[in-house]
């Protein structure tokens, strides 16, 4: 398989998988704050925060309201984590693998971006929004599923899953550590219902509320829903299962060495730690350490794989 | 009733389905009545299921901008098939392979001992103009002795029906995947045709064109390494590529996916390392092939890949220097070249055409400039074209300019009244002017496609075709009208 196409399917995972979750993102917090009491000020910033993208949101944006943050998130071309810009990028990406790729998928994430863009006045929307957000998702879902269905599970298969669950761990550890650093108070003591519901947000956000209490049979609570996020083997979002998948995915390919030793140091270093008892400090700090181990699983992976080159002549 | 073929004006020009007062042609005779059966609302949502077919297959062509970004169109597409009789299409073939022979022959010839020149049949300084013959060349001997396995010649008819060749593109032909494509589209749209008469399949031209070029493969592998070589999602035929590559099971690289080794072979940056290229179908022209050999500023190309291909350790196709025949100028010689060197007489003619390289000619279209359309030798997309009788009196002077300066890169040819298919428009169908430009490989044997793609002026009156000025495509039905 050719380098630069094994880098495309990565990144057009990336993409699609970077969508997805946005979209996730929006709906559920649209709908954790029609639960809010009246006398709490929903900070939307919070969401801009958790891509990473604050500083081209406050050159491009005077207000700060849910209006401008969605717009940012899922319509604005400039920001390379908006909805429809992760769906154009996973259609170019697309584009030039589709040599690779089974047809109809390519044709599914041609499609979605399409009537993401062609029907994005319905996204901005208040009442467009969550029918817009949820074929989005299940758009998603649609091309996730095809690609699974129809595409050999080959090298360029597991360059695929690599992608999507590199992307999703980053995803998880960002939703964890901006809801809860900002939103929510650390004694698990404190058991109004509006930290409840703030903590199955955080599970909504990465549709783990159901699988969370099939898991854990205990109330929502914050060392619990902690400990799910980062150290559960079968929920898929959570951090610790990505990791492993992107682990057997490796596993499978040639010349592994370098990123696999990465991959189960952070796997080693994941379900050794004690997630449940770390201050919001320490939590902080546990979540840039995995991100910066992400960072660079993916500079290895780009290393060994995407860039190859001649051996050097003597 | 929407289509009222009694009303389908053909102005007196030949038209590819109707013979005029409402009578279709023979082999058109079942789409014809076909299409008079469906009311105004079918063929809108035949129309409308087309035009989703290809939204949803992605097809589309690239078009430049003014500004220098390029835009992503759907292709134009009209559903109403242009169709020519199996009888007929086998020697518009037979000539089309004949053409070949001969233009291979002619390319070989020219990078060897250029008898064709010794003899007095083609000038030296015509050669000696050509832009497109490459001295790196000289002596070279591809596999089979085939230069030019891909051609794409362009078709026309004039208003009283008969054929011609109007040019032969050699270099880096296109438009092959939107006639495969387009036959997707009209058996999704019209699945109904297709069980009722016989019209000839054309999906098989993936394979053939990938066993002409394993063919070619310096290793003798079952399976040697194929890729095509674009310059990449930018180029206005990157789709064609693409879907080149996916129909041929073929690896789609760019240059930058290539580097020669220390042992003068290609090699592909792979995942698993570097792996070795036997065959390359290039789609990026000759200059942009090497830098080192050629344009040494093109990003496109693989610094030594003229190298590996002159050691005879990778093939290309089509090989560097093919494009000398690719010339308007050249073009003109075709009929002397098949009888010089297959001593037969030319089966399909050539359209009349003045050299201006040559005193007397030039004369003649200097003369005659309101009358002849003029064309520069090299350009292709219908590019730097004078259209004499649409022309104003100022862009003919300055075209008289450019001739008397440059005489050896311009042609003239008379305005040919290309025939006419009906197309639909609004809610009725008008004739519209078409070409048709069928793609021959040439290999160990030699093959046609079944047709070729249609291409539609849908601007009334217009004989432009190509797609980046307005231009759409119908799907060729070669029909078999007596053994149905």
């Amino acid at each position: 398989m050719l380098s630069r196409v094994a880098e495309n399917i990565y990144w057009m995972a990336r993409y699609i998988e970077r969508a997805e979750n946005t979209a996730r993102l929006i709906n559920v917090t649209s709908n954790l704050v029609l639960d809010l009491p009246k006398t709490v000020t929903f900070e939307w910033r919070n969401l801009v925060d958790i891509t990473g993208y604050s500083t081209l949101f406050d050159e491009n944006y005077t207000a700060v309201d849910d209006r401008s943050v969605v717009k940012f998130l899922v319509g604005d071309f400039r920001n390379p984590g908006s909805v429809i810009r992760s769906l154009d990028s996973a259609r170019e990406n697309a584009r030039t693998i589709r040599d690779i790729i089974p047809r109809e998928a390519w044709e599914q994430i041609n499609h979605l971006c399409l009537r993401c863009k062609g029907n994005l006045q319905l996204g901005l929307s208040r009442q467009g929004r969550y029918d817009y957000l949820r074929w989005t998702i299940l758009g998603t879902q649609t091309i996730t599923g095809m690609l699974a269905g129809t595409m050999n599970h080959d090298a360029g298969y597991d360059f695929l899953r690599t992608g999507r669950n590199l992307e999703r761990a980053d995803m998880t550890t960002r939703i964890i550590d901006v809801r809860s650093a900002n939103l929510l108070t650390e004694q698990p003591t404190d058991l109004a219902p509006f930290e409840n519901i703030q903590w199955m947000s955080v599970l909504k956000s990465l549709t783990g509320y159901q699988m969370y209490r099939r898991t854990m049979q205990v109330r929502v609570r914050r060392p619990d829903v902690l400990k799910f996020l980062f150290q559960d083997k079968r929920f898929p979002r959570a951090f610790y299962h990505a990791i492993c998948e992107v682990e057997s995915c490796l596993r499978d390919l040639p010349r592994n060495d370098g990123p696999l030793r990465l991959i189960t140091q952070l796997q080693r270093m994941v379900s050794d730690s004690k997630p449940e008892r770390l201050s919001q400090v320490e939590l902080h700090r546990f979540v840039d350490e995995l991100q910066a181990h992400l960072a660079e699983i993916h500079n290895q992976i780009s290393a060994t794989y995407f860039s190859v080159t001649l051996p050097a002549t003597p | 009733m929407a289509i009222r073929w009694k009303e389908y004006p053909t102005q007196g020009l030949y038209d590819e389905l109707m013979r005029g007062g409402g009578r279709p042609r023979e082999a058109a005779r079942f789409l014809c009545q076909y299409l008079k059966r469906l009311s105004e609302d079918e063929i809108q949502a035949r129309k409308a299921a087309a035009e989703l077919a290809i939204r949803v297959m992605g097809i589309t062509f690239t078009v430049y901008s003014q500004q220098g970004a390029s835009i992503d169109r759907a292709w134009p597409f009209d559903i109403i098939p242009r169709i020519i009789a199996k009888s007929e299409w086998d020697s518009i073939e037979a000539g089309l392979k004949q053409r070949a022979q001969a233009l291979n022959m002619f390319i070989d010839d020219l990078y060897h001992g250029q008898r064709i020149i010794k003899d007095n049949v083609f000038p030296l300084e015509i050669l000696a103009g050509s832009r497109n013959f490459r001295e790196q060349c000289i002596g070279i001997n591809p596999p089979l002795g085939v230069w030019a396995h891909i051609c794409g010649s362009d078709l026309v008819r004039d208003k009283n029906g008969k054929v011609y060749v109007l040019e032969d593109n050699l270099r880096v032909p296109s438009g092959v995947s939107y006639m495969l494509e387009n036959r997707q589209v009209m058996k999704r749209v019209f699945p109904e045709l297709f069980q009722e008469a016989s019209i000839l399949p054309v999906d098989d031209y993936p394979s053939l064109l990938y066993d002409c070029l394993a063919a070619i493969s310096p290793r003798p592998l079952a399976q040697p390494e194929v890729v095509v070589l674009t310059p990449g999602i930018y180029n206005s035929a990157y789709f064609e590529h693409a879907y080149l590559a996916q129909q041929m099971g073929a690896e789609l690289v760019e240059g930058r996916d290539l580097v020669v080794g220390d042992d003068d072979c290609v090699y592909m940056r792979a995942v698993e390392g570097l792996i070795r290229v036997d065959v390359i179908y290039r789609r990026i022209d000759d200059m942009f092939l090497d830098p080192e050999a050629f344009d040494s500023g093109s990003m496109l190309g693989v610094p030594g890949l003229m190298r590996a291909w002159k050691k005879g350790n990778v093939a290309l196709a089509n090989a560097p220097g093919a494009g000398v025949a690719d010339d308007k100028v050249v073009y003109a010689f075709v009929p002397k070249m098949i009888r010089y060197y297959l001593d037969q007489d030319a089966i399909l003619p050539n359209v009349e055409t003045y050299l201006c390289a040559d005193k007397k000619q030039r004369e003649h279209v200097l003369g005659h400039l309101d009358k002849l359309v003029v064309k520069p030798a090299n350009e292709s997309g219908g590019y730097g074209m004078l259209i004499g009788p649409q022309a104003t009196r100022r862009e003919r002077e300055q075209f008289a300019k450019l001739i008397r300066k440059d005489p050896r890169n311009y042609i003239a040819q008379p305005l040919l009244t290309l025939s006419t298919a009906p197309t639909l428009v609004g809610d009725h169908v008008e004739p519209r002017h078409l070409d048709l430009r069928p793609f021959i490989l040439s290999g160990q044997k030699t093959y046609v496609t079944t047709g070729g793609l249609t291409r539609v002026a849908l601007k009334k009156g217009s004989t432009v075709v190509n797609s980046s000025q307005g231009g759409g495509s119908k799907d060729t039905w070669i029909v078999d009208s007596e053994g149905a």
